[in-house]
């Protein structure tokens, strides 16, 4: 009953500094949930952006991730932040006349990269046309939920689409925190710890090349690949838009190795390399083949080329 | 006085042989060689010379007793080609170019290139079929009859993996730790 009184004199007597200052504290404990308010959490509140991390700042940033990504989902994780390599720029080519839609790359791309298995994320749409009709200015009238005994099937023709790798990208625009940017060596990336889930780059992509993680990303534990890239696979949170990187992680090793969806493509449809080395065969597509861009009249200036092959 | 002439003319005439001899050789061989992993061959097939060593070579085009899989199955210009116009009768570890030159089996790019050159000339190149490995670095080839079988070469067709889910059919957190729905292709290397 004292104790009760106590209060009730305490209350009484709040002057309009203590309220202003109680708020405050109430304001800020409302931000942080107390009951996880750990160092880590406090840290990624205030991580800085990656770019303008130090060394020593970015060797705490990984330590505490791959504590926390060991903690979430029981796996020890490797994440790299290794920079581009020098006098490289990305290229990418799909030989269109190869492809027979067998979506192989689709699920290499969410076993390397560790995408949401549900809900469900693929950065590779594979696309059915119709031989014969409108296609490239018609993406809408595709198919892509195709679903026959055997592919290739008659009459039709597939088309791979993923990240193209604009050099001009409109999704970095769009981005109001420079969470995403364009690297060096070509490869759009997003800053995982940085985006704020605002979905603009995803309105402003003409390819629909980005992905929004509407739950915390579920993967089976034996499936996570936990050789990762900040900048590339480890895995994302919740309320995070995510996209096709080249795979980051393995093109960046020294050497490099290949994209996996061009590792798994079982027609080799898929070629990768250096667009700034001339003997590259990327270049060697350019130089030989019939190459067109997607919407290019868009101006996004895509390193991803499709050709026909004979 | 004559001797001598005679005698440098001749050593003239060998030299020059022996030189455009040893350019020949040169010559013949400007394609680099491949990495590539070992040919697909059937079960217990290789070397092929264990049973034909000491059979006579039948070029005629007829109904084969041994071999009838690949005789059944045979589409690859089937009316211009038969079994030794590529196998070596000779020697049956090897196969033979037009220009009677005899190639090993990890090497039959240099057969298939004889009619498919344009093919031939983007596979050297890494444009036409898979290679893996290192964009900047070792690169593993594959052979044409890795995914073209070479007496019934059309690719053939594959079931696919599964379509992506409809946005309807996405069901958020449905599952437990070991509900999570697993990837189709398995693990990739």
């Amino acid at each position: 009953m004292s104790k009760k009184q106590n209060v009730k004199e305490k209350t009484q007597s709040l002057t309009r500094r203590q309220l202003l200052k109680g708020s405050a504290a109430g304001a800020a404990t409302l931000a942080i949930p107390v009951g996880t308010a750990d160092a880590s959490v406090w840290q990624a509140f205030f991580q800085k952006h990656f770019n303008e991390l130090d060394k020593d700042e970015m060797a705490r940033v990984i330590e505490r991730l791959e504590k926390e990504y060991k903690k979430d989902y029981g796996v020890d994780f490797n994440i790299e932040t290794s920079d581009a390599k020098p006098d490289v720029l990305f290229g990418y080519g799909l030989d269109l006349s190869r492809c027979i839609g067998c979506r192989r790359c689709v699920y290499g791309c969410v076993r390397e990269n560790n995408q949401s298995r549900d809900p469900q994320n693929h950065w590779i749409q594979v696309l059915r046309f119709k031989k014969g009709e409108t296609w490239v200015h018609d993406l809408e009238g595709s198919e892509k939920y195709y679903e026959p005994e055997t592919v290739p099937e008659e009459g039709y023709f597939y088309m791979p689409v993923q990240c193209q790798q604009c050099e001009n990208p409109p999704c970095v625009r769009a981005c109001p925190v420079r969470a995403t940017w364009k690297e060096p060596d070509g490869i759009v990336v997003v800053d995982y710890n940085w985006c704020i889930g605002c979905r603009f780059c995803m309105a402003a992509c003409p390819y629909g090349a980005r992905h929004f993680n509407w739950s915390k990303p579920q993967i089976a534990k034996e499936e996570i690949n936990p050789d990762t890239h900040y900048l590339g696979n480890r895995p994302r949170f919740k309320g995070v838009v995510e996209k096709c990187t080249f795979c980051i992680q393995r093109v960046r090793r020294d050497p490099g190795t290949y994209p996996a969806c061009v590792e798994v493509c079982p027609v080799g449809a898929r070629k990768f390399g250096n667009l700034l080395d001339p003997k590259s065969e990327i270049r060697y597509c350019i130089d030989n083949k019939r190459v067109f861009r997607l919407k290019e009249d868009l101006h996004t200036s895509p390193k991803f080329y499709y050709f026909f092959a004979t | 006085m004559k001797k001598i002439t005679l005698f440098s003319l001749l050593f003239l005439v060998i030299t020059s042989f022996l030189l455009s001899l040893n350019s020949n050789v040169h010559g013949e061989d400007p394609i680099p060689k491949f990495v590539v992993p070992p040919p697909p061959f059937s079960e217990d097939i290789f070397p092929c010379s264990d049973c034909h060593e000491d059979m006579e070579a039948d070029p005629t085009r007829r109904e084969l007793e041994e071999h009838t899989e690949i005789a059944e199955g045979f589409d690859h210009a089937k009316e211009q080609r038969w079994c030794l116009d590529c196998h070596n009768p000779d020697d049956r570890d090897k196969l033979r170019l037009v220009n009677g030159n005899l190639i090993s089996f990890d090497e039959s790019y240099m057969l298939c290139g004889q009619c498919h050159g344009t093919i031939f000339r983007d596979w050297k190149a890494g444009v036409h079929g898979k290679r893996t490995g290192e964009w900047d670095g070792k690169k593993l080839y594959r052979l044409c009859v890795h995914c073209h079988n070479p007496h019934q070469p059309r690719f053939k067709p594959m079931p696919p993996m599964p379509p992506p889910d409809k946005p309807k059919l996405i069901q958020q957190n449905k599952w437990k730790e070991d509900e999570i729905p697993r990837n189709p292709l398995g693990n990739i290397q």
